[in-house]
């Protein structure tokens, strides 16, 4: 470090007359880190949150929320009961706003857009955003229509296409073999693993490019969990995935940075690695000891 | 008697109590069903559904313009009750959450679902028979309709909000707008319910009497014509089982069994729907 300082310093002294023209280019290559955060900073932000603030009714949920979501990776929040860590998943695709007296405050860029803007259409929002809930959900339909439901939104497709979607999207979800033979039985005689994974089969069907997972695995036993994670790993290859869960093991064997929350705020955040092993807070490090939670 | 034996003593004492008190009230529906099969039974035949209601005097008849009519009534009735009851349940569970306008529908609804049927007869004889200038058919279909408007209403309301809401989530995530989460979504799960509730005020509309008679009247003779007046069953089983012949209350109980095995038929269908509920 001392070296390089004097190199520079060196390398200053001698080309004194060019010292302007350095100045001039070490600002404008400065400009181009702040444009281009991809080649400096890892993998480039697929959403980017600026000053969030979330409100139930008068009650402020999350505080002052800045935090950016690489691309292509898995992003875990992790934190006690009644953080926040929901309640921020469910602003990145609006579903808040189902509730009139739900209410956010701030920024949250994707691709370039403030989707927190009033001119967003928000269903398109959220064909671009799916997300997979705590409890499955599958619709009073056949297997079939479950999946084929969000597709039909936005496409028409020949019957011979559609087919091969849901197909597509269920293999994707390890859950084809399962249920190839019962396409056209309820959605709801399902096991609950295999429910969640129609969950997330139903999401990726109408190819968005960030999932949001809200503890998807918390009602489901081990093996089907596991199941769940592995997919989870293998999705993060094509999908931007956001996951909120209970369990810290599951946020160190799966994601790729961690955020840890705590009362409405992000307290640290970082590479999973870094914030399960070397924590900088006192906080993080509390509870990822078990010390409370 | 040390607290235990007393306790032991209420415990029995209440038990009997309420199995006597049960079958106090069974007591009386045995019995009515009971007088109700006997009597009416032996009028069930063929000719009940081909021959018209016998005119006084005359020998034999059945009940086919009666039975005819009440079937025109009551399924006109539902056909303008149930949309309108469905509509409103929806407005109610979906988007009039929480509001004034809600809150009131709901309020006027149960206050409607209490009143009194002589009350809801008289008011369409107000507003239909009186300014069209005679009884019709029709208007008792809309005196129906007014009947089984809060069933259907209430009974949507309370079955649309039975979905979770987390379902209405998943469909909303996937970009759904929002009628086409309450359509194909939220309907759908609630469809048995719904379709319960429609049977049960079809039920309930079957028997009605007193409105009918200030708007359907009666007629001895067989019609399809909606906007005359129009024979239907109650109100035929009013008028014999007061005359003074045999015949008429042969009809009269037989026509009560009638209505009575049909009202029993749509409440089985109904307990089979609502049990099959899984979809």
């Amino acid at each position: 470090m001392t070296e390089n300082r004097d190199k520079q310093a060196e390398t200053a002294d001698a080309a004194a007359p060019a010292a302007d023209d350095a100045r001039a280019a070490a600002e404008t290559a400065k400009e181009e880190t702040a444009n281009l955060p991809a080649e400096r900073q890892g993998p480039k932000p697929k959403l980017d949150i600026r000053n969030l603030n979330f409100y139930y009714g008068t009650h402020q949920a999350l505080k002052n929320i800045n935090l950016k979501i690489p691309e292509k990776q898995v992003m875990a929040f992790i934190g006690p009961s009644g953080c926040g860590k929901s309640t921020l998943l469910r602003t990145f695709n609006r579903i808040y706003s189902l509730y009139p007296n739900q209410r956010a405050e701030g920024e949250i860029w994707m691709d370039g857009q403030n989707i927190l803007g009033k001119d967003v259409d928000v269903n398109l929002l959220r064909a671009k955003v799916g997300m997979v809930f705590q409890k499955p959900a599958p619709f009073p339909m056949s297997v079939f229509d479950n999946i084929a439901f969000g597709i039909r939104l936005y496409e028409r497709l020949p019957k011979a296409e559609l087919e091969e979607r849901v197909e597509q999207a269920l293999r994707r979800a390890a859950l084809w073999d399962e249920v190839k033979d019962k396409l056209h039985k309820s959605g709801a005689a399902l096991s609950g693993g295999q429910q969640q994974r129609l969950c997330i089969a139903r999401a990726i069907a109408v190819k968005p490019e960030v999932i949001l997972l809200d503890e998807p695995t918390s009602a489901l036993d081990p093996i089907s969990t596991a199941r769940i994670e592995e997919l989870v790993m293998e999705l993060s290859e094509d999908y931007t995935i956001v996951i909120v869960t209970h369990n810290m093991q599951q946020a160190a064997r799966i994601s790729d940075r961690t955020a840890f929350m705590y009362l409405g705020e992000i307290i640290e955040e970082g590479e999973t690695d870094q914030i399960f092993t070397a924590p900088r807070e006192e906080k993080t490090q509390a509870y990822i000891t078990g010390r409370f939670g | 008697m040390n607290l235990y034996a007393r306790r032991k003593f209420i415990n029995a004492f209440n038990l009997t109590a309420s199995v006597l008190t049960t079958f106090f009230g069974l007591f009386f529906l045995v019995w009515i069903l009971w007088e109700l099969f006997a009597k009416g039974f032996a009028g069930l035949d063929w000719s009940l559904f081909v021959e018209d209601t016998p005119g006084p005097g005359s020998e034999g008849g059945g009940l086919r313009n009666a039975i005819v009519g009440s079937l025109l009534i009551t399924l006109t009735g539902i056909f303008i009750g149930a949309p309108i009851g469905i509509l409103s349940g929806i407005y109610l569970s979906e988007y009039g959450r929480g509001t004034w306008l809600a809150a009131t529908v709901r309020f006027v609804s149960d206050i409607l679902l209490s009143a009194p049927s002589i009350v809801i007869g008289v008011f369409v004889y107000g507003i239909m028979v009186a300014p069209l200038g005679g009884f019709s058919g029709l208007s008792g279909a809309v005196a129906l309709a007014i009947i089984a408007l809060p069933v259907i209403l209430r009974t949507t309301e309370d079955m649309m909000l039975l979905v979770p809401d987390t379902m209405r989530e998943a469909a909303a995530a996937l970009g759904a707008p929002r009628w086409k989460v309450i359509l194909s979504v939220v309907l759908r799960a609630a469809r048995n319910g719904v379709l319960t509730g429609v049977l049960l005020a079809v039920a309930r509309i079957a028997g009605e009497t007193a409105p009918l008679l200030f708007t359907a009247l009666n007629n001895q003779f067989f019609s399809l014509d909606m906007t005359k007046p129009m024979a239907n069953l109650p109100v035929t089983i009013f008028n014999f089982a007061m005359g003074p012949y045999e015949n008429w209350h042969d009809l009269a109980w037989a026509g009560s069994l009638l209505i009575t095995l049909v009202v029993l038929g749509l409440n089985i269908v109904t307990r089979a729907f609502l049990r099959g509920k899984k979809h």
